[in-house]
């Protein structure tokens, strides 16, 4: 058995024989979670549709478990292959356990009336996204978190190699989004379910992914693993944030630091820091750092949002040219706000800074 | 809990199987009554005891026999599989257009197969004494093709579903205006023909017309049935449907051949008949309570059955001996029922 389960060759996707996006290129294994990200309209779903053959495709071909994709007949893809799209369906008197049924078509017989198997198979499929509860109420009358579920339920219920998802979280809030995520997640790793997905979650999409598909433009932005993906520049040049900043460690995304000399000089460490930090860039205040060791919580968000860090060597005790800096900085500042810090020995002279800015009347505790 | 839950689902799948039965079995009981409340009736009044010994033993005065046998009787049956044949056009093309308001009157397809059919009348009965049942149906089929695939040219390029509506009723206007200008041309003899048929009738149906209906109806309704799990699928909508293994392509073809060789069967015979198309299967999916094609298919077809029995009984016995048009009174119960689904479907969203 090969051992990629999907493998896109030079593919060009697009609606009316014109091509959006072409020389696509990548390889997916089996039990994979791969994740398309990109500014909206950049063609994330024309990928999805065009793999899915819902579009047809125009150049290069898509390779699926061995055979070309274009040779399947629509049944034996059937199989293979589920979706969950973002169009919303209108269903009429149909229940959700209805809908999650419909996932059992092709293995039905003529008339498609569902064996006792195939309805423990429904029935399996709604505790895996927990929404048995839901199996008798109209589809219609749920919310779009509940809907989400069940069409992914209905998904489920398939029993694919595959599921391809469109912005499965759009709609959701963060409880179900999350929850659906790690339904994926355990989808993919303990039934080895390959999973091919958009998100326009990027922080979600680093977190779920083993690989991610960066599209922009009419090329692949960048393919690669997360790890590779993830830096300031890639989602700077990907969205084209220009005022905001993106924090590759934990896949938070910052406002744009405040401009202008800074008047104002905060002494933290330990996260301790993080409140005063955000107060401050809400009110455009632009501030200086300090004394901090790289590593720290604080620095992690200081390196986005301060003017200036401060900062020492990590584990080695403040030094005296660092305290000079810092002093420096305290003298052109009008105010030096003292966050709480985690004082031990190495950084006991903190203490000191605080003690001087208080002597000087410009010190603010919180 | 699970084995809780799985007796919940049962329990469902019980409660729903004897709604099912017990709306078939009212539709059935009341199929027969109207059946003979339909015989019954009339210019001539006869009991019933008389009606079952004509219709099982063959038994009666000469009148009876020859007025339930040649004039009430193929008029009954006609009624009966045309109402089906109309319903379940009608709830295929509410399937086709994702659509509840679609059918074949609204959307021109009645329209376009009257046209033909009125074309085909006046230059056949030129050339030929006669035509046959089964050239009526044919020409309703291509006028009914006609009208569906100008509709689907539109529905290309509009989205919107009122537009197609729209689309459907001028469609519909032109139609018939194209007939009315050939019925001002054709000679005497055939208009009074025309007019009658032009506005909607069960009147006048013949045994050799009840065969063929009964024929080109049975197959049709029976290939819909074979197709009823396609069609739940696409009830999902076209990509799901496509992604469950249904090639959309060849499901879109038969579906609206389907729909337009029923909706053309009904317009050859008993000319364009308004509303029975969109009401009664709002009807049937709301009192059978789901929307599963293998039972909103049987379902719809007894359902228009007993509809247009009924109206055609008011429609003869309501001013007799003027009798009404069928078109009149199925409209008189149809629309409303539209209006009140628009009304409910805007309340809920």
């Amino acid at each position: 058995m090969s051992e990629n389960y999907f493998e896109i060759n030079n593919l060009s996707v697009g609606y009316n024989k014109k091509a959006l996006i072409e020389d696509i290129c990548f390889d997916i294994k089996r039990g994979e979670i791969v994740t398309l990200i990109g500014p909206n309209g950049a063609g994330k779903s024309t990928i999805l549709k065009s793999i899915t053959r819902q579009l047809e495709i125009i150049n290069g071909n898509v390779v699926l478990d061995g055979g070309n994709l274009k040779d399947l007949s629509f049944k034996e893809l059937a199989v293979k292959m589920a979706v969950v799209l973002t169009e919303r369906i209108k269903t009429e008197l149909m229940t959700c356990y209805d809908i999650v049924a419909t996932g059992r078509y092709p293995y039905t017989g003529r008339l498609g009336i569902l064996s006792y198997e195939d309805q423990e198979k429904v029935e399996a499929a709604l505790a895996a996204v927990h929404a048995t509860e839901l199996g008798g109420r109209d589809f219609s009358a749920i919310s779009d978190g509940q809907r989400q579920r069940v069409l992914l339920a209905r998904a489920i219920c398939q029993e694919p190699d595959a599921i391809i998802l469109d912005e499965p979280t759009s709609f959701l809030d963060v409880k179900y989004k999350l929850e659906l995520l790690s339904i994926l997640r355990g989808m993919a790793k303990e039934n080895n379910i390959t999973v091919i997905m958009s998100l326009h979650e990027i922080d979600l999409a680093q977190k779920i992914s083993d690989k991610i598909v960066c599209v922009k433009g009419d090329r692949i932005y960048r393919y690669g693993k997360p790890e590779e993906i993830f830096d300031e520049e890639t989602i700077k040049g990907l969205y084209e944030i220009d005022n905001g900043f993106f924090d590759p460690l934990y896949g938070s995304i910052e406002l744009p630091r405040p401009e202008g000399e800074p008047k104002t000089m905060v002494i933290s460490s330990s996260g301790k820091g993080i409140k005063t930090y955000r107060m401050l860039q809400k009110e455009n205040t632009p501030f200086i750092a300090g004394i901090l060791y790289p590593g720290d919580t604080d620095y992690q968000l200081a390196r986005l949002l301060a003017t200036e860090i401060i900062e020492e060597k990590p584990f080695c005790a403040i030094s005296e040219s660092a305290i000079e800096k810092a002093r420096t900085a305290m003298k052109q500042c009008e105010r030096v706000i003292y966050a709480g810090a985690d004082i031990g020995t190495y950084n006991k002279e903190i203490l000191d800074l605080v003690e001087e800015a208080r002597k000087e009347g410009k010190l603010e505790e919180y | 809990m699970s084995k809780d839950n799985h007796l919940g689902f049962h329990n469902e799948v019980f409660r729903r199987r004897s709604r099912y039965v017990l709306v078939f079995a009212i539709l059935i009981v009341a199929f027969f009554t109207i059946t003979v409340l339909n015989i019954n009736t009339g210019s001539v009044n006869m009991p019933v005891s008389n009606i079952f010994k004509a219709l099982f033993l063959r038994e009666g005065t000469e009148r009876e026999m020859d007025i339930i046998w040649h004039i009430r009787l193929p008029r009954i049956i006609m009624t009966a599989v045309l109402g089906g044949a109309l319903s379940l056009s009608g709830f295929l093309l509410q399937t086709f257009f994702e659509n509840p308001i679609a059918g074949p009157y609204v959307l021109g397809i009645s329209s376009g197969a009257k046209m033909v059919v009125a074309l085909t009348m006046i230059v056949g009965l030129k050339y030929a004494y006669t035509l046959s049942s089964y050239s009526l149906i044919m020409a309703a089929f291509v006028g009914s093709l006609l009208s569906t695939g100008f509709i689907l040219l539109v529905a290309r390029r509009i989205k919107n579903m009122a537009a197609l509506l729209v689309a459907g009723i001028m469609i519909g206007y032109i139609c018939s205006a194209v007939t009315d200008f050939t019925v001002t041309f054709a000679s005497d003899s055939d208009i009074v023909n025309l007019h009658n048929w032009s506005l909607g009738s069960f009147s006048g149906m013949s045994w050799s017309n009840v065969q063929v209906g009964i024929i080109v109806v049975g197959i049709t309704t029976i290939l819909t049935m074979a197709m009823s799990k396609p069609i739940g699928a696409f009830q999902l909508g076209e990509a799901y449907a496509q992604s469950m293994g249904v090639n959309i392509k060849v499901f879109r073809i038969l579906l609206i051949l389907l729909s337009s060789m029923l909706s053309a069967c009904v317009t050859a015979f008993a000319g364009p008949i308004s509303f029975v198309g969109i009401a009664v299967p709002f009807i049937a999916k709301g009192s059978l309570g789901t929307s599963k094609p293998l039972v909103v298919i049987p379902g719809a077809f007894i359902c228009g059955a007993v509809f247009c029995m009924l109206c055609d009984l008011i429609a003869r016995t309501a001013f007799a001996p003027v009798e009404l048009s069928i078109s009149t009174v199925t409209s008189i119960f149809g629309a409303p029922i539209v209006i009140y689904m628009m009304i409910r479907k805007r309340s809920r969203i």
